[in-house]
């Protein structure tokens, strides 16, 4: 899948650093990636992924530097501009419309992009997708957390982005979960570039191929998972405590 | 030259007046969060303390309005906090529809005892002269108060265990619970204090302005503005805001009428918060207090 | 499955046209069945409804806690008053009195959301901007006070405001007959539209940005502008109610800004049911009714009441009078239990 001949790289960042007060979360990072890559940042809790996040989809400004998206300038552009760009981004914290159906939460999605027949056809499709189409008349604030995990997949799905962030998709699922969402994002992964945040080894383990390690807001290092287990640096600073617990 | 001088007596007596208003509140929404839309009803009951002391119960004006008004408010507080705030702790909305209701009520108890009239208490003191003009010794006196007051604030919320106690509890009640705080009763106690301080400014205020039963939706505008406008610094931000604001309605005042005051200070508030959305000590005076 | 359309299954649908019908047959029945004083009143009611709807509109389903709506209403009130009195004849007042309150809006409405302002700082934003009118309008006593050939007549308000006429003929007044039907058409077509608009595309959007906005805009939609667009379509909406509330008795004067008025329009959506848009047209007449009631019983403390009644519900019945019966009935009546979505949200916007 990794294309690093190809010409332009899908995204990239130059000296993007992100302050709070006196707090540096983000320092200084330059990171590239290619089309139809999958990539993986891995971290202590604290390390500036999510902030790095954030900055790329403007929801923080950045203190400094710039962000392409395929070879285009978005650093300035508003959280909406990027996203109609061609960026999805599942958060952390699952970001839903509570009180909304699953099929509402889906279609609001769609239809930004598609008439409203074309956006049925599409909720209908994202529903059996993603299996949770015996779920759509729900209320999503109802859902356990792993399904609304799933609910908002769907919406960043829906909108066939070229690029999705995912902030720790596997997070509060069940180990059947985690099973179909690793099936899921190899499946995305053969249309998509995808940026994964992630705390679950294993999981890291079965889809990542280049994997970039986050240590106090700057990138330490990046390289293939199994180069990296080897790495006795990294080793000490996350996967050794990770292991140990 | 006297003009002058006169203005520029004007102009700091209106950012005291202005900070002294809000003080209470910046510490009831600033630090709390708690959206206290009867906040202009507590002035008016601090007001309406210092009127019944002096005029009913021939009590020294000084003492009904620094430490009884305060005293009583502070009690009011205590009590609405009790048995009403409290279930709305994080419920922004419903707690702001909930203190409307509150003040509603309270316009309503006031005009029932004393009827829709105008009461009020002259200020003590006589007045000095600048010029051609009179200016009452009181104007000046409550300048100085208003610089002790907040001095004082500031003092025992950066320095006393109290003020430490209630500032980590407002901004995590979960890690103070922990710690051992009975965060319940911080809530009540700030509450209290906060009350309290909007009864002094009530007191204080009562002298120089009109004391009614609806005097109190004068202020609640104003007031939140001026506090929002500060930022999360509450006490420096409230501060700086009242000078910027109180310099605006004052000129506007003089110049034109105080209707035009009252609008340049909202026009000035809108584009403010267009341009630093999160208030005046989001973006300049970072970690301040 | 179709998202939107007429869903004959589901109840709301049912509830949707019965109070369509019950509002046609009033419109052709209500000259017969009132005496020309309930008219009267019944007309203000009416008009009331149109704000109650608009307000309904942008905090039940737009999220938008704006406390100022009455200053739209007050707005669209003098807007009409003024005009007509220098126009003479009432088509083109009738139409800037939906106007200049939607502009109004939207440019309140660019600095407040394009500022990035939310829930409470707009809430107090708007009552601000009401009171300052209300100042404003107070003040305006002077004979220097004046747009065109029409007094602004301070607190004492404009009287004598000519009433609408058939478009075109500045001498053909409607009568309180036809003033009645005129504003129970608006009615109509305001709570029709407002129901069409809350199925379609952008009601949808309006419902998710309320829900969440972070994820409304990562999915690409341009929140600030929807919130505006929301907020204009209220301030049209209040204009028109206050256009049709000055031709109920011919008169305007500043309290149509004060904070009493302002205070009433929370509580009609409120105590009727944040979320719904009949909820708060029945806890705008209901209040109205009651404070009709207090009016002659000489009983003057409107405030203690208004303000009781407030604070029970807030602590009692926070969700409102539908809603909470809603969710009675449906306990009791399993057969009301229809799908769980839904265009009637319900947790409402807090």
């Amino acid at each position: 899948m990794t294309d690093a001949g190809s010409a332009v790289p899908i995204l990239e960042t130059h000296g993007l650093t992100m302050r709070f007060g006196g707090v540096v979360a983000v320092d200084n990072v330059d990171f590239s990636m290619a089309e139809g890559e999958l990539r993986c940042l891995i971290g202590p809790n604290g390390a500036g992924k999510s902030t790095f996040f954030k900055c790329l989809t403007h929801q923080y400004k950045a203190s400094a530097g710039r962000v392409r998206f395929r070879g285009a300038d978005i650093t300035g552009s508003h959280t909406y501009q990027i996203a109609r760009r061609g960026i999805g981004i599942k958060t952390q914290v699952p970001s839903v419309f509570d009180g909304l159906s699953v099929h509402e939460n889906i279609w609001v999605a769609a239809r930004r992009h598609h008439g409203r027949r074309e956006a049925n056809r599409i909720v209908d499709g994202i529903l059996e997708r993603l299996r949770l189409d015996h779920l759509a008349r729900r209320v999503v604030g109802q859902l356990a957390h792993g399904e609304r995990q799933r609910v908002e997949l769907g919406t960043v799905l829906t909108g066939e982005p070229e690029l999705i962030l995912l902030d720790e998709p596997t997070a509060g699922m069940t180990h059947e979960e985690v099973n179909q969402t690793t099936d899921l994002i190899r499946e995305i992964n053969k249309t998509t570039s995808l940026i994964v945040v992630e705390h679950d080894m294993q999981f890291i383990k079965a889809i990542a191929e280049r994997v970039t390690v986050f240590h106090q807001g700057a990138i330490l290092i990046e390289d293939t998972m199994a180069n990296l287990e080897r790495n006795q640096q990294v080793r000490d600073i996350y996967l050794g405590k990770q292991h140990a617990a | 030259m006297d003009t002058a001088a006169l203005l520029i007596i004007e102009v700091l007596n209106g950012i005291a007046s202005l900070a002294l208003a809000c003080a209470g509140l910046a510490i009831i929404f600033g630090m709390m969060r708690v959206i206290n839309f009867a906040h202009g009803e507590f002035m008016m009951l601090g007001a309406y303390t210092t009127v019944v002391c002096t005029k009913t119960l021939g009590i020294n004006i000084w003492i009904s309005m620094l430490i009884i008004s305060p005293i009583v408010v502070g009690i009011i507080g205590i009590i609405v906090e009790r048995a009403f705030i409290r279930f709305f702790y994080g419920r922004m909305i419903d707690t702001l529809i909930a203190t409307w209701g509150l003040s509603l009520l309270l316009i309503g108890i006031v005009t029932a005892i004393f009827g829709n009239i105008i009461e009020g208490v002259s200020a003590p003191m006589g007045s000095f002269e600048v010029g051609v003009y009179n200016v009452a010794q009181y104007r000046m006196v409550l300048i100085g108060i208003v610089i002790l007051l907040f001095i004082g604030i500031f003092l025992v919320l950066t320095r006393t265990k109290l003020g430490l106690i209630a500032r980590g509890t407002m901004q995590n009640p979960a890690q103070a619970s922990v710690l051992g705080i009975s965060t319940q009763r911080v809530y009540m106690v700030t509450f209290a204090v906060g009350a309290g301080l909007t009864g002094l400014a009530g007191g204080l205020l009562a002298p120089i302005s009109q004391v009614i039963p609806t005097a109190g939706a004068a202020y609640v505008a104003q007031t939140f503005i001026t506090v929002i406008t500060g930022g999360t610094g509450a006490v420096t931000g409230t501060l700086v805001a009242s000078g910027v604001f109180g310099t605006v309605r004052q000129l506007l005042s003089y110049e034109f009428t105080p209707v035009l005051g009252g609008v340049g200070l909202l026009i000035v508030a809108v584009v403010m918060l267009r341009l630093l959305p999160q208030g005046i000590t989001g973006k300049i005076f970072r970690r301040s207090l | 499955m179709t998202t939107l359309g007429i869903d004959l299954r589901r109840w709301e649908t049912w509830g949707t046209i019965l109070v369509v019908a019950v509002m046609v047959v009033l419109l052709f029945a209500g000259p017969h069945i009132f005496d020309l004083f309930t008219l009267f009143k019944v007309t203000l009611f009416v008009a009331m409804s149109i704000l109650a709807l608009s307000m309904g509109f942008i905090w039940g389903y737009g999220g938008i806690l704006c406390f100022g709506q009455s200053a739209f209403y007050g707005l669209g009130a003098y807007t009409y008053a003024i005009a007509v009195g220098n126009i003479g004849e009432s088509t083109a007042p009738f139409l800037l009195a939906i106007v200049v309150p939607a502009a109004f809006a939207a440019l309140l409405g660019y600095f407040m959301f394009y500022g990035r302002l939310s829930d409470v700082y707009l809430a107090v934003v708007t009552l601000a901007v009401t009171l300052i009118l209300y100042n404003f309008m107070r003040s305006t006593a002077g004979e220097e006070y004046a747009i065109g050939a029409q007094r602004l007549m301070g607190f004492n308000g404009i009287s004598s405001i000519q009433p609408i006429n058939w478009p075109g003929d500045g001498n053909a007044l409607l009568f309180p007959d036809d003033i009645f039907h005129l504003s129970m058409g608006c009615l109509i077509l305001c709570y029709i539209g407002l129901k069409v608009l809350n199925r379609s595309h952008f009601g949808r959007v309006a419902v998710a940005i309320r829900e969440n906005e972070l994820r409304a805009e990562l999915l690409g939609y341009d929140v600030r502008l929807h919130k505006l667009q929301t907020f204009t379509i209220g301030g049209a909406m209040a204009g028109l109610a206050g256009c049709l509330g000055v031709n109920f008795n011919s008169f305007v004067n500043p309290d149509v800004f004060a904070l009493n008025f302002a205070a009433e329009i929370i509580m009609w959506t409120l105590i009727g049911g944040l979320g719904t848009l009949v909820g708060p047209m029945i806890g705008c007449i209901g209040l109205l009714m009651l404070k009709f009631e207090i009016g002659q019983q000489q009983i003057t403390n409107t405030y203690l009441i208004f303000g009781g009644i407030i604070m029970v519900f807030v602590l009692a019945v926070p969700a409102g009078l539908l809603p909470t019966a809603r969710q009675l009935a449906e306990r009791f009546v399993p057969a009301l239990r229809g799908d769980e979505s839904g265009d009637v949200p319900r947790e409402a916007a807090r």
